[in-house]
């Protein structure tokens, strides 16, 4: 009783360590980098970080989603490497009859989009109307995909036709205004993700769901739906995401992809997202990104720590976030 | 009754940060003696509970165990000094069974090796004293509230408490399990236990205690023995107020209004069958039966809340098709859970968002209108008179009493037509439960339909124009006028001819 009086001011003066924390640790990098290079400010390097992120940051908005109404999609990585494998077979197959063109681009881009949304409305379909685990769920589905893409491939690689590739190429490397466009359909994807969670009904309803599914239930929120279109919506993401990876290297293979949904779960609870549901924010999910791949490109501009060792820095980082959410959250 | 207080208190405040939320408390616990600590919610009894029991350190001022002053630096201390506190939440470990949690940091051995055959023996008989019937091996999950709560009773008896504290032991027990409780609280009292509780139903707190402490706002404002202060003055005592006249007079026309809601073969399988009934406008209609009546499950079937079938639903005359959430919003019937904790309110959630949460299409279209949800939230704190340190706090903060309005004010974002409440008042205070009888009864004056289910018979009787029993998911009888008192209400509960001395729950 009286706990209302517990928290002093609290929230008021200054913002509180799970806001900060992710804040101070990019300003950190940033620094850090800067000294040890002088080429790390460079607009090339800049540029060349947040190409590389766009692909795991349009996922972790996605992921954002799913993780907030109380899920979790272990299949992304192995989703991407599916959906890459699939878009080059149908774009190889449709070659003879459509020629090298803007149709067959679009084509590609529609399979993607498509395979991305069923995938992930499989995934919420499972979790939701079946009632099974969503860890257990995309255990499954990630190891149905990679296996996939594997015997698709043969277990080789899968081609874009070379002067299809040569076409699709400025997709990756071409942009507005110097910006390429894997930046500019992240940062798009990430100004409509921050707003659909903190503005509109769905992101309320999000965090509702995973805040506690019940009380969302009886206060007139479809639970099941919430939760079905996160995954579809990370389906999609993915779908993005690979359209924009698929011209990077022109080829897909069962080494695709690995580890994406690591590197995007991480990059989620980084910013601040409650791993157990019920809170997220897209902004805090971007610095997660941000910090991840700083980190790789500071480790691969220098030669202080070995780049070998990017992996131990992440996980060191990953329980760090944890750790201060859990005190945030004792103190709150 | 007996000799110098076992654990007492003198003077003591409690601050939390700035503010102080105890000024100088002073009690006693004596032996053989039953004390009964009460008080609006936020009047400080847990606090003092805490204290007492080495949960939380006082501010300042002494804690006397057998008349030498102690500090406790931890719960375990508390313990090894003999101080058993019962929480209103209980301290059991789901997972374990009924044995492991009795032994639970305790477990006796032989050697290495546990004692298990020891434990059982000592845990049927602790069980057989509280006159409960589970099997040791059972998983504490799958108890039932009032099993637990014996448990948790058994556990201070194989602790060999001195003095016994329980917040709100009855708050989860129906009428015969609390019996049984009183029955061991007796005995353990007989044997020079220490007791003290902490109740809102003020009927139990005469028949059970010696003593009565009565806090207010943080200071003892009565403390004498309990033969010498009737409920009616418990309660002025509590409010601060004259509470006597609890619930709001009932519109005397007999004039019946025009069918609101008419339901005819509401079948909710597993739970309710067959039920129909009409409300009219401007009615509280009481719906009473025993725990396990249907009574919840059956509003929650009308509701489209769980599956359930009917004959046939009307609203305001026309015939109207339930069977989600959704659908009941839109024909004005909005159900207000008994579970305000898991079902009700998101509790690590701020007050704005838990408020609109159930109506969020009225803030805005696609985005939401976060000044228009502030507008709303400051209505809704001056309409339901809501006490909050701060509008940015979680609302798993509040005080019960407190949430129980949010709660009503969130489902009033939506604006029904009928409503449908349940357990409106469980364990809040007095001075809530009137104001929320009172709103109740504004609304059906304003041409509203109500119902009301709860267990509180008083409340029932106090409240409702008609009251619909249920008894094992069927309509038992619909009573109305003077028809309306506890031994009809109960026999029709138990069933004709059952022992109407049963309480009904």
């Amino acid at each position: 009783m009286t706990t209302e009086t517990l928290n002093p001011g609290k929230g008021r003066t200054l913002p509180s360590m799970s806001v900060l924390g992710p804040v101070v640790a990019l300003v950190v990098l940033l620094v850090i980098g800067t000294l040890l290079n002088a080429n790390f400010l460079s607009a090339a390097n800049i540029t060349n970080v947040l190409a590389r992120s766009a692909f795991i940051g349009i996922i972790a908005v996605g992921m954002t989603f799913v993780i907030t109404a109380g899920g979790l999609d272990l299949s992304v990585g192995s989703m991407a490497a599916f959906i890459a494998g699939l878009m080059i077979i149908v774009m190889n197959a449709a070659l003879p009859s459509m020629g090298i063109g803007i149709p067959i681009i679009l084509l590609g881009m529609a399979v993607a989009i498509v395979a991305g949304i069923l995938a992930g409305l499989l995934n919420g379909f499972l979790v939701t109307t079946l009632g099974i685990e969503a860890f257990i769920v995309t255990l499954g589905t990630m190891g149905i995909y990679r296996s996939l893409v594997t015997w698709l491939a043969d277990g080789g690689t899968l081609s874009l036709d070379f002067g299809l590739r040569t076409f699709y190429r400025p997709v990756y490397f071409d942009g507005i205004l110097g910006i390429s466009w894997p930046i500019i359909v992240f940062a798009l994807t990430v100004i409509v993700g921050e707003i659909v969670m903190s503005r509109s009904h769905f992101g309320r309803h999000c965090a509702a769901t995973g805040s506690n599914e019940h009380v969302a239930h009886y206060s007139n929120v479809n639970v099941n739906r919430t939760r079905l279109l996160t995954y579809a919506m990370l389906g999609l993401l993915v779908g993005v995401a690979t359209i924009m990876y698929v011209p990077r290297l022109g080829s897909a293979s069962a080494s695709t992809g690995v580890l994406w949904e690591l590197e995007a779960i991480a990059a989620v609870i980084i910013g601040g997202t409650i791993l157990k549901g019920g809170f997220g924010r897209v902004w805090g999910t971007v610095i997660g990104v941000l910090i991840l791949s700083l980190i790789d490109n500071i480790l691969n501009l220098t030669d202080l720590v070995s780049p070998y060792l990017n992996g131990a820095i992440q996980g060191v980082i990953i329980i760090l976030a944890v750790i201060l959410q859990r005190e945030a959250k004792a103190k709150g | 009754m007996s000799g110098s207080p076992v654990l007492a208190l003198r003077d003591v405040t409690k601050s939390f940060g700035p503010v102080e939320v105890l000024h100088g408390v002073s009690l006693e616990l004596r032996a053989g003696e039953v004390l009964a600590l009460i008080g609006e919610n936020g009047a400080g009894k847990s606090t003092t509970m805490k204290i007492l029991a080495g949960y939380q350190p006082a501010t300042s001022g002494k804690i006397l165990l057998d008349g030498e002053e102690v500090t406790f630096d931890s719960l375990h201390e508390g313990e090894e000094a003999g101080i058993v506190m019962i929480h209103q939440e209980f301290n059991l470990a789901e997972q374990l069974t009924v044995e492991q949690n009795i032994f639970l940091g305790r477990e006796l051995r032989r050697g290495w090796l546990l004692d298990k055959a020891r434990m059982r023996r000592l845990t049927r008989e602790y069980l057989d004293r509280v006159n409960c019937k589970v099997h040791p091996d059972t998983l504490v999950s799958r108890l039932s509230n009032s099993d637990k709560q014996m448990v948790e009773i058994a556990k201070a008896l194989s602790r060999n408490a001195r003095v016994l504290i329980m917040d709100e032991p009855t708050a989860v027990l129906t009428g015969a399990e609390t019996r049984i409780l009183f029955d061991q609280v007796r005995a353990m009292k007989n044997s020079g236990t220490a007791i003290l509780f902490t109740s809102h139903k003020l009927g139990e707190v005469s028949e059970i205690a010696d003593r009565v402490t009565v806090l207010r706002d943080g200071s003892v404002v009565h403390d004498g023995p309990a033969v010498e202060i009737s409920e009616d003055a418990m309660a002025t005592a509590m409010v601060g107020r004259d509470v006597s006249d609890l619930y709001p007079e009932k519109p005397a026309d007999d004039v019946q209004s025009d069918v609101m809601l008419r339901v005819r073969g509401l079948d909710v399988p597993g739970h309710a069958a067959g039920i129909g009934f009409d409300l009219h406008r401007g009615e509280i209609l009481g719906v009473a039966g025993l725990i396990g009546s249907g009574r919840t499950e059956a509003m929650e079937g009308l509701c489209g809340l769980r599956p359930a079938r009917a004959e046939r639903v009307e609203i305001g005359g026309d015939p109207v098709t339930i069977s989600k959430p959704g659908d009941a919003l839109d024909h004005g019937l909005c159900y207000l859970t008994e579970d305000r904790k898991l079902r009700g309110l998101l509790l690590d959630k701020g007050l704005r968002e838990n408020l609109t949460l159930q109506a969020l299409h009225k803030f805005g279209g696609y985005l939401i209108d976060r000044r228009a949800e502030e507008r709303a939230l400051d209505q809704a704190i001056a309409d339901f008179d809501i006490r909050a340190g701060q509008r940015s706090m979680r609302v798993g903060n509040l005080s019960g009493g407190n949430q129980q309005k949010l709660l009503l004010a969130k489902v009033m974002q939506s604006e029904p037509r009928i409503l449908i409440v349940d357990e409106p008042t469980r364990g809040i205070d007095i001075g809530t439960k009137q104001q929320i009888y009172t709103f109740l009864r504004k609304l059906a004056d304003d041409g509203h339909g109500i119902i009301v289910i709860s267990s509180e018979m008083q409340e029932v009787i106090g409240l409702a124009d008609r009251v619909l029993v249920l008894r094992s998911g069927r309509l038992a009888a619909t009573l109305d006028g003077d028809a309306i008192s506890e031994d009809t209400i109960v026999r029709h509960a138990m069933g004709v001819g059952a022992d109407s001395s049963e309480r009904v729950a």
